[in-house]
Parts: structure tokens; sequence; C-alpha cells
């Protein structure tokens, strides 16, 4: 309707075909929808979206293969490295990401996440690190900060008893296998724009059969931090940030 | 061409993967299969035919990896042996709800838990009822010899892709382990066709195919389950596959599956030798069960021994099919231990004969 109203010379931005219409599930202000965006413009731009199969994980973007309008495949909790590997062994030519939240990536999925890397699989992981397991409502994640509330850390995360967080990306960024290694965000625009030209290096390397390359997105959870939006992208900055330093890891020698 | 080879049963079913066409294996060592991904790293069968031979970290990450290639329309195939294949449940009930096409092997060895690397049947309940989550069905195909372990990859491939569901060769360490002579077959071309419910890439104009066994809405996921159970009943009806041996005037029957059948054929000949008129059925498929042959010969015999290298499994489905129209008795040995043919023959005079 509105692509009717504007004359195709006044148009300077538009939603990418690489995105179905289909309405987000997502709660407002999380930061999947514009990461999602980012990643699909980057598809778009490349002209690979007839080319590339994704991986949903299980969490809060297990329905992701409703909004990228790409052939997807559902992948068990944490296996979406391994079921990425399966694909891009026997479609090495084709374009192959997972895309997967921290519980999934660098609790239960670690093994798979790690000898996925290891290999260096020519696949791109887009990795969503909100410090907490949104979609089953806000339980700790291998990423809860220390002292974080969660609802099975109550009283914050006690790390005597209930261990560490996992700076998975650093462990990654240290394996042969990986090429390209960036923690980035999309809560500004510049932040934003920054995460998509990071997606975008990724792609490209992985046409070059570079190695494993790593997009880790350091993202907000309003409603598993019971903030608004506003409130717990304040809080990312403030808390996340220190401890989730953004910038490149690992970039190519 | 006739190709005759002496072969042990895990490297003939390693070359029968090669020859059947197979884009990708993806497997995990572990006693007593592991000489199929052994032959197959040293055949190098990215050389003759491009398939894709990769060793992963876990036996999850290896049945992960083939439900990523099967869902790409590819022929894809793991191998396992028991504690391997508990690894593997949940990846099958994925596979079972997406429903792709692959083959599962399980050279089976004694169990619970660590168990032995002796053979042993004792995996029979979750190779046919289930053992991961959900209702779902394998397609359960039990050879007795290495030539139906070479046999059972090319059929296997016709059966998973027909149906879309996974086919699971349940062998166990004798006849993985063990030589036999083998005709192999010729090697076939590998498919490369574009499915349309794999993921290959997105068609233009065509809405991008999704695999996965995700349905929120609960009419959903009763429609997929509905789904299933009408290709289960197919199945059911299609693929039961038996072999009776001696059973036309048999007073009394055995039965048995895979290598324990052969043992009970010995038995059977001792029997007939002593004047005991004793037949032998043998599923070779174990889902679907051969029911129809047991509902046809349990009027006409006086008791069915069931010989398992386990504690008692198939026997529930012998009953099950006979549902009380004999008297139905299990003998088994457990634990990696093999019965002598002699031991069943006395267990048949003891708990049918003289029971």
């Amino acid at each position: 309707m509105s692509e009717n109203l504007i004359k195709p010379e006044n148009l300077v931005y538009k939603k990418t075909n690489v995105l179905t219409d289909k309405v987000m599930h997502y709660c407002p202000g999380c930061g999947h929808g514009t990461a999602h965006r980012m990643l699909a413009e980057v598809i778009d731009e490349l002209g690979i979206q007839e080319q590339t199969i994704g991986v949903a994980p299980v969490g809060c973007s297990v329905l992701a293969y409703y909004y990228f309008d790409v052939d997807m495949q559902e992948a068990a909790h944490g296996r979406a490295t391994a079921v990425a590997t399966g694909i891009k062994r026997v479609f090495p030519e084709k374009y192959v990401f997972t895309y997967q939240g921290d519980g999934d990536l660098a609790a239960i999925g670690t093994a798979e996440t790690i000898h996925a890397c290891n290999r260096g699989e020519n696949i791109l992981i887009v990795f969503i690190n909100n410090g907490i397991y949104g979609m089953t409502g806000g339980q700790m994640a291998p990423t809860t900060l220390p002292g974080m509330k969660s609802s099975t850390s109550p009283r914050g995360r006690d790390v005597a008893t209930m261990g560490n967080p996992l700076k998975i990306t650093e462990i990654i960024a240290t394996l042969p296998g990986s090429y390209y290694v960036t923690r980035q965000s999309v809560h500004t625009p510049g932040n934003a724009r920054k995460a998509k030209r990071a997606l975008k290096k990724a792609m490209e390397y992985q046409k070059e059969n570079k190695g494993t390359c790593l997009v880790e997105i350091v993202s907000n959870c309003p409603s598993g931090w019971k903030m608004t939006p506003v409130e717990s992208n304040k809080w990312m900055e403030e808390n996340m940030f220190p401890f989730y330093p953004l910038g490149d890891i690992k970039v190519p020698q | 061409m006739k190709e005759l080879r002496l072969m042990k049963g895990n490297e003939a079913l390693a070359e029968a993967a090669i020859r059947a066409g197979t884009d990708a294996y993806f497997g995990y060592p572990i006693t007593p299969q592991s000489e199929i991904i052994e032959y197959l790293m040293h055949e190098n069968p990215y050389e003759r035919t491009g398939m894709v031979v990769l060793q992963a970290e876990s036996e999850v990450a290896a049945i992960n990896m083939v439900y990523g290639a099967a869902a790409c329309g590819k022929r894809t195939m793991t191998s396992s042996s028991s504690p391997g294949i508990s690894l593997k449940q949940e990846g099958l009930s994925y596979i079972a709800g997406a429903e792709l096409p692959c083959i599962v092997v399980n050279i089976v060895r004694g169990g619970p838990g660590l168990g032995t690397i002796q053979p042993s049947q004792s995996d029979y309940f979750q190779a046919v009822k289930g053992g991961g989550h959900g209702d779902y069905k394998l397609i359960v195909l039990a050879p007795a010899t290495v030539q139906e372990t070479v046999d059972f990859v090319k059929l296997g491939y016709e059966l998973a892709f027909k149906y879309r569901n996974t086919v699971m060769i349940l062998s166990d360490g004798i006849i993985g382990q063990m030589m036999e002579k083998v005709e192999l077959f010729e090697q076939m071309p590998r498919e490369n066709k574009d499915y349309e419910w794999a993921t290959v890439g997105k068609k233009p104009g065509k809405d991008s195919v999704i695999v996965t066994s995700l349905y929120l809405k609960s009419e959903d996921q009763e429609k997929l389950n509905f789904r299933l159970q009408a290709k289960y009943r197919e199945i059911e009806k299609a693929e039961v596959r038996f072999e009776t041996i001696m059973t036309e005037d048999a007073e009394y029957l055995f039965t048995a599956f895979g290598s324990c059948a052969r043992i009970t054929r010995k038995a059977m000949e001792m029997a007939r030798a002593k004047g005991i008129k004793v037949g032998l059925v043998r599923p070779i498929s174990l889902y679907p069960f051969p029911v129809k042959i047991f509902e046809e010969l349990a009027p006409k015999v006086k008791g069915i021994l069931t010989v398992e290298m386990n504690a008692g499994q198939m026997v529930e489905d012998v009953r099950l099919a006979v549902n009380g129209k004999t008297k139905v008795e299990h003998y088994g040995r457990f634990g990696g231990i093999i019965p002598s043919p002699e031991e069943i023959l006395n267990a048949l005079e003891q708990k049918i004969i003289g029971g």
C-alpha cells in the first residue's frame, strides 16, 4: 500500500524481500527483529537468496524460518551447527548460516559449536547473546552475568554455586578453524549498520571457503530482564558491554 | 556383473553404502562397528563417487548432520552400536517429525549401560517401539547374513525415500564381525535429485522450503500425527518381510531374528533329526512385524518358542500376533552370551513340548 503512495524516485529505504510479511512474534523492543533484518538485507544485497540455506535454533528465534524468505531447517536444541555441517558438506557451493541464542549455542550445544568451528566448517554462525533463556521465561543462561537475576537465580547469579558466565566467542576465536569472529550489537542505528557490515563480510568470506565465521550480537531481553525496552538498552550498555566488549575478536591476517 | 568377495559384515556394509550411491555418511567410533567408518575412510569414497564421509564429535552430532544432509534430499547414513544409538534417539525423533529419509545402522552389543562389546539383540524394543519421544516408527530390517546386510542397504534407501522415513538396519556384533561370502551389487550413481520437500535453495516464484517438526497449534500437530500414522499403516500393508522354514508340517515353531535365527535353524535341524516336527519363522522386517504369518500358523501348532539374545522382547510382538491361540514361550541368553543349538533344542523340549 505505502509503496503505491511513494514515487520510486523518492523511495530511499524499504523492507528487503528476504524477509517475509509475517508479523514477528518477538517482544516489543527486542533486538531479534533488527538482527533478522540486517542478515536478510545482507542476503538480499549479495543476491544469494536462492543459494542460501538457514538453520533455526530452539529458543526465541525458533520460528525464524517464518521470517527469513530462504529455505530453512529447524534444528534440535543446540544442534544447529551439526545440522549446518550436514547441509554444507553436501552443498559446499551454497551459503549456510545458523541463527542461535546463548542457551542453544553456549550451553546445550557447546560441543557442536566448538567442533564445527574447530573443523572450520564454511558456515556463518549468528549468535544472539542476551544473557538469558528468553522463550522459556527468563531462566539463567550460560552468559548470565555474575549477580544478574533470573527466574532460576532469583537472588542473582552466585558464581560460587552456579558457575561463571561463558565467553564462548573468545574461546572460538582461539580455534584454528575460525576465520572471522566479532561481537556487535543492533540497539542503535550506528551499531546496527556496523553489525550489518560484519554479517556481510562473514558471508563474503564463506564464498571464499575461509572457515567458520561467527558474529555475536549482544542483545537485550526486555521481557526476561523485566525492563522497558529503553531501560534494557541502557542496562545492556552499562552491564553487558563491559563484560562482553563490542568489536572484532579475530580478524583475517 | 556378479562380484563375489569374502568380507567382514561391517566392511561389506560400508562397501554397499558406497555402491548404493550414498551422498554422505556421518559416524563416530564405537565397538563393534568401527570398521564401517574405518573402511569408508580407507576407501576414500569421495574419489570414487563424491560421497562425503565425516567423523563427527559425537553420535549426537552425527545424527544431526544426517538430519541436515537428509533434509537436502541426499542419501544419508550413520551407524553405531547400542550406547551410541541411545544418543541418537533425540535425532531420530526429530527426523521422524520432519519426515526425512535416512539409514541408521545398529550393530547391537549387550547392555544396559556401557554393557559389553559382545553381540546382543537387546535393542529390539528401542528399535521397533520408538526409543525417542513421540509416536513414530522406524522401518527395521534385521539381516541374518553378511549378504542380507549388503542387500538391505540398497533396499533401505528405496524404502527410506518411498516413505520419507528412517530405515534402521538392526544387526549385531556377530554379523558385523564375521566374514562370509558376499555378492556385491554394481556401483549405483549418486542421484542428485531436487525433491520438492528438500532445502536446496529457494526457487524463484515459489515458497521457501521449511523442514521442521514444530507445530505449535495442537490441531496442526495432530494433523502431522494423522499423516504419520496413515504412512505407518501403509508400511504395515506393503513392507512386511519374513522367511519360513519347514513350517508346512510343523507341530511346533521356533521364531527368531537376525543371527539368532541361524543358530535356531541349527537347533531346528537337530530336532527334526530326532523326529520333532518343528519349523522356523524368521521375521526380517521387525517393524512392520509379520503379524499375519503368526495368525495363520498359530492355530496349527502346539506351541511357539521365541529365541532371542535378550530377556524377552520380540516375544511380546509374537504373543500379540498369536493372541492366545497357542502357547508362546521365550528362551534367551543375554549380556553378550550366544546360545548354543543344543540349549535351544533343550528349551523347546522343556518349555514347549514337555511344558
